[in-house]
């Protein structure tokens, strides 16, 4: 694969939270939810600690559940191949609210940063547009993040999936709260739904 | 096939109570890997206007689906059979970390006149699986017990947030017929 402009992951994620209005946004265990933390903690971020390969299915579950809301997962490459049977479910149900984003920057950066498939054989646009998602593209400038980012906000012409190839770099971990039933609960306040 | 559920007018009414009482808790998500002993409740789910049938790859993305069903506001149940208990294990930890309500309904292999012994190993260890998942089990094992079964795998799930797996058993289900 190229190794030719790669993005630094945090601007990316910044750059998708920017403008993120009523943007519900999931992030996938690893680097990626500390990415969205580092952008601002926000009552509707889901941030994952565990569950690995779930990130998208959750993103799913919300975003039927929620259908005129976008809903916004931001993953890692080694967290999306876990869960690629997600990505044919996704196409199957075709939720029009629901965009993925890949970070990827082909290794699995929290263990030691062995590479992962994407690094020489495992093309995740493919995969997601062989799924029957047809919106479903790479993404190597901070311009293309940026139309991704106002896409988001279309909810009748998801799913849309986004491979982003990052940097490697390693940078200060900005660590969110690690309170699943805070994390969920509070985004269902924001949402409007009591406890039981 | 099924030794008990071959032609229409001898297909049993167990699943039309589960529907009923899935429909009586507001249950809109129903996530399911296909099982013979589920076709009936599957037919009954995708011609439903109130649920969503979502056919998975696997089962472990059920899991995850519901606990986005739930933060987005609604409540759902896992349709698999006992093989796919295994394939979940570790999306299980998002129910004691996120506190999301937790229904699944499980078609039972591996025991009361199974014919296929590679579907004995897993069918031994469900009810265990589960447990040591914190996933307290039920049981129905005729017909007659499975609405107040459901009644009240339904109530604790949805009211109490305790997971809870409903274990269908082959002896409800028949055992699967194989045929040359």
């Amino acid at each position: 694969m190229s190794k030719a402009n790669l993005l630094d992951r945090r601007q990316v994620v910044s750059t998708l939270l920017a403008n993120r209005k009523d943007v519900v946004a999931i992030g996938g265990l690893g680097a990626s939810t500390n990415d969205m933390c580092a952008a601002g903690d926000h009552a509707r971020n889901f941030y994952l600690w565990g569950g690995m390969g779930g990130a998208a299915m959750i993103g799913l579950g919300l975003a039927l559940a929620q259908p005129k809301m976008p809903v916004l997962v931001i993953t890692g490459d080694g967290e999306m191949l876990m869960g690629l049977g997600s990505l044919a479910t996704i196409g199957l149900q075709k939720p029009s609210n629901l965009s993925i984003v890949v970070l990827d920057n082909e290794a699995y950066g929290e263990t030691g940063g062995q590479t992962s498939h994407t690094s020489t054989a495992a093309d995740l646009v493919g995969v997601a547009r062989a799924c029957g998602i047809k919106d479903a593209c790479a993404i190597s400038t901070m311009a293309e993040v940026e139309a991704f980012a106002k896409a988001v906000h279309d909810v009748s012409a998801g799913p849309r999936f986004a491979n982003v190839k990052i940097d490697n770099a390693s940078l200060e971990r900005i660590l969110p709260t690690r309170d699943g039933t805070y994390i969920l609960n509070r985004i269902r306040g924001d949402l409007g739904f009591q406890p039981i | 096939m099924h030794a008990h559920a071959e032609a229409a007018d001898t297909a049993p009414n167990w699943p039309d109570d589960i529907f009923a009482t899935l429909q009586r808790f507001d249950v809109r998500q129903v996530p399911y890997v296909p099982d013979a002993g589920h076709s009936k409740l599957i037919q009954r789910v995708l011609a439903s206007s109130t649920m969503r049938g979502i056919s998975l790859t696997t089962e472990e993305e059920g899991v995850a689906l519901l606990a986005g069903a739930w933060a987005g506001g609604q409540r759902g149940v896992l349709l698999m059979q006992s093989s796919g208990v295994g394939n979940c294990i570790n999306m299980l930890s998002l129910i004691p970390i996120l506190r999301f309500p937790f229904l699944t309904l499980v078609t039972m292999r591996g025991e009361w006149g199974e014919f296929n012994p590679w579907q004995v190993p897993m069918g031994s260890t469900t009810q265990g699986v589960f447990e040591l998942s914190g996933v307290q089990v039920l049981r129905a094992s005729n017909a007659a017990e499975v609405p107040a079964v459901l009644e009240a795998a339904a109530s604790q799930a949805y009211n109490a947030l305790t997971p809870t797996a409903v274990l269908l058993s082959q002896r409800l289900i028949g055992a699967k017929v194989f045929t040359k």
